[in-house]
């Protein structure tokens, strides 16, 4: 799989399932549950979305480092292989 | 020559608007085949016909709000067609009850019955990415969940030509998905083919999704959330005017479903993960199937229950607005299967892609804040309904068991219930089974 940008890939996942989100406005610091709005349903799908799209898969276990916008995109850099 | 009329997709619903056409006059349609999509003050909803017969003229314009009973589609009879025999779906007991309204909800036999596959399949392939022919009869011998089996025959992929990846080769909902990813690009072959394209993303036009831009005729309208807003308010307004709420709460630990689904999610992939909530569905479904009082209408001044359980689930729409479409016989499914059957519910509610069933069959609903927001949630019944379960977010207390206190994962559960019908005798009977079920969550 070809290494996407991780920050451009969270921004793609996360607007498939909230469309109405503007990258511009998504802070690092965005809590995804608490301040992007996203249920325990959404989150898993966008946990769902960057698995495919990056092959980054997220385990239970470390949902509390991808709280946050800029947690998921750090994971996703770096654990991309 | 008869008319078809703008069905009543619940119980709010008093007017709507027909926002594109899935027949056009000449073509044969069978009962339960889709003919319509049509917008409500709610939201987007696929409709079928009730009837087999060959399609006449339009009678609404689209974009028109017609009030529900208006006639909208002209229909030919069947003595104006030759029979058309096998694929007929129509005499099919199952598929009978299927299209039937939510008058006659105890009539409705489980659709996990074998018979009610093939017509199933039937009914639904027309239905959307017409990539692939539709599924036919005689599908159902392949090893395959009942939700890939739903699942197959609404993206019309046929069962027998995909490869199970699952135990002893069943076919599970991933690889139903794969072989429609496969497949897709393949010429359309549906009636839908023409205006049916990849929902583009509502990112494209900055709105909420509440009113996918693939329907024709169906502008994002900036006072959607208004008007689902307005109309929410009618009906509840309605019915804490009519209906005698009683309300009851109790506390429950979930420490063991919470260890079940960590050891289970821990082997999974993200698609198969389960989240509290589908024990906790599972657990109100089964429940609703045994306590009487629960479950079903009250309808004329009496109350009808129903034996089967479609367990409403409320659903926040992005950008505003609710919806609580029905997860049909919840309590026959397993964990798994209502997990899978409860994602591709919310991810269709919030891309307007109900069926006229889940909005108006609904026995009992169940509000669930999830493991955000507050503790608990005394829901609103909805009419005709006659109770709403409610479960509160997901919090660690102190917990007191056998003289040990320790801390516990608890939900709150709450019960609105119809005092016309029930008490809190038995509404607390209700909530107590809840809890019952939750100790033992390897059984649900």
């Amino acid at each position: 799989m070809t290494p996407l940008d991780p920050r451009s890939a969270v921004v793609a996942a996360l607007r498939e399932i909230a469309p109405e989100l503007e990258p511009d406005e998504i802070d690092d610091a965005d809590r995804l549950r608490q301040d992007l709005d996203l249920d325990s349903l959404d989150f898993l799908r966008l946990i769902e979305q960057i698995s495919k799209a990056t092959a980054v898969d997220v385990p239970e276990r470390d949902y509390p480092q991808v709280a946050t916008f800029g947690g998921l995109v750090a994971y996703v850099a770096a654990h991309q292989t | 020559m008869h008319e078809l009329t703008m069905p009543s997709l619940g119980a709010d619903m008093e007017h709507g608007k027909v926002v594109e056409w899935l027949v056009h006059p000449g073509d044969t349609v069978h009962r339960g085949d889709l003919i319509a999509v049509v917008d409500t003050d709610k939201t987007v909803m696929d409709v079928e016909s009730f009837e087999d017969g060959v399609v006449g003229e339009y009678l609404v314009d689209l974009g028109e709000t017609v009030a529900v009973g208006t006639p909208i589609l002209r229909l030919g009879t069947g003595a104006d067609q030759p029979e058309v025999g096998p694929t007929r779906p129509a005499e099919a007991p199952s598929e009978h009850a299927e299209a039937l309204p939510a008058e006659a909800p105890q009539e409705q036999p489980t659709p996990r019955e074998p018979s009610s596959e093939a017509p199933f399949a039937n009914r639904l392939a027309p239905r959307e990415h017409a990539e692939a022919p539709p599924a036919v009869a005689g599908a159902h011998r392949v090893r395959s969940s009942p939700l890939a089996r739903r699942l197959a025959a609404r993206l019309g992929i046929d069962l027998e030509g995909v490869v199970g990846t699952g135990q002893m080769g069943s076919v599970s909902e991933a690889d139903v998905r794969r072989a429609a990813a496969e497949t897709a690009g393949a010429p359309a072959s549906g009636p839908r083919s023409a205006t049916e394209e990849v929902p583009p993303s509502a990112a494209e036009t900055g709105k909420p999704a509440v009113v996918p831009s693939s329907h024709i005729g169906s502008q994002p309208s900036p006072d959607k959330a208004a008007t689902i807003r307005a109309a929410l308010g009618t009906l509840m307004a309605k019915s804490k005017a009519t209906i005698p709420h009683y309300y009851l709460s109790t506390t429950i630990d979930l420490a063991r479903p919470a260890a079940v689904m960590q050891e289970r999610n821990l082997a999974r992939s993200v698609a198969e993960r389960l989240v509290p909530a589908a024990f906790l569905l599972k657990a109100a479904a089964v429940a609703a199937h045994e306590v009487p009082g629960v479950n079903g209408f009250w309808t004329d001044g009496a109350f009808a229950p129903s034996q089967s359980v479609h367990l409403g689930v409320a659903v926040a729409l992005r950008g505003g607005g609710l919806v609580a479409p029905a997860l049909h016989d919840a309590n026959m499914l397993s964990v798994d299967e209502l997990m899978e059957a409860l994602r591709d519910l919310v991810a269709r509610a919030r891309a307007g892609h109900l069926l006229r069933a889940e909005m108006a069959d609904a026995t009992i609903t169940v509000t669930s804040l999830g493991d955000l927001g507050v503790e608990s949630v005394f829901g609103v019944i909805v009419p005709p309904q006659v109770a709403m379960v409610g479960f509160g977010r997901v919090v660690e207390r102190p917990w007191a068991e056998n003289g040990m206190i320790g801390v516990r994962p608890t939900v709150t559960a709450t019960l609105s219930a119809d005092h016309r019908v029930s008490d809190g005798l038995g509404g607390g009977r209700y909530l107590t089974r809840i809890q019952e079920l939750l100790l033992t969550p390897e059984e649900l």
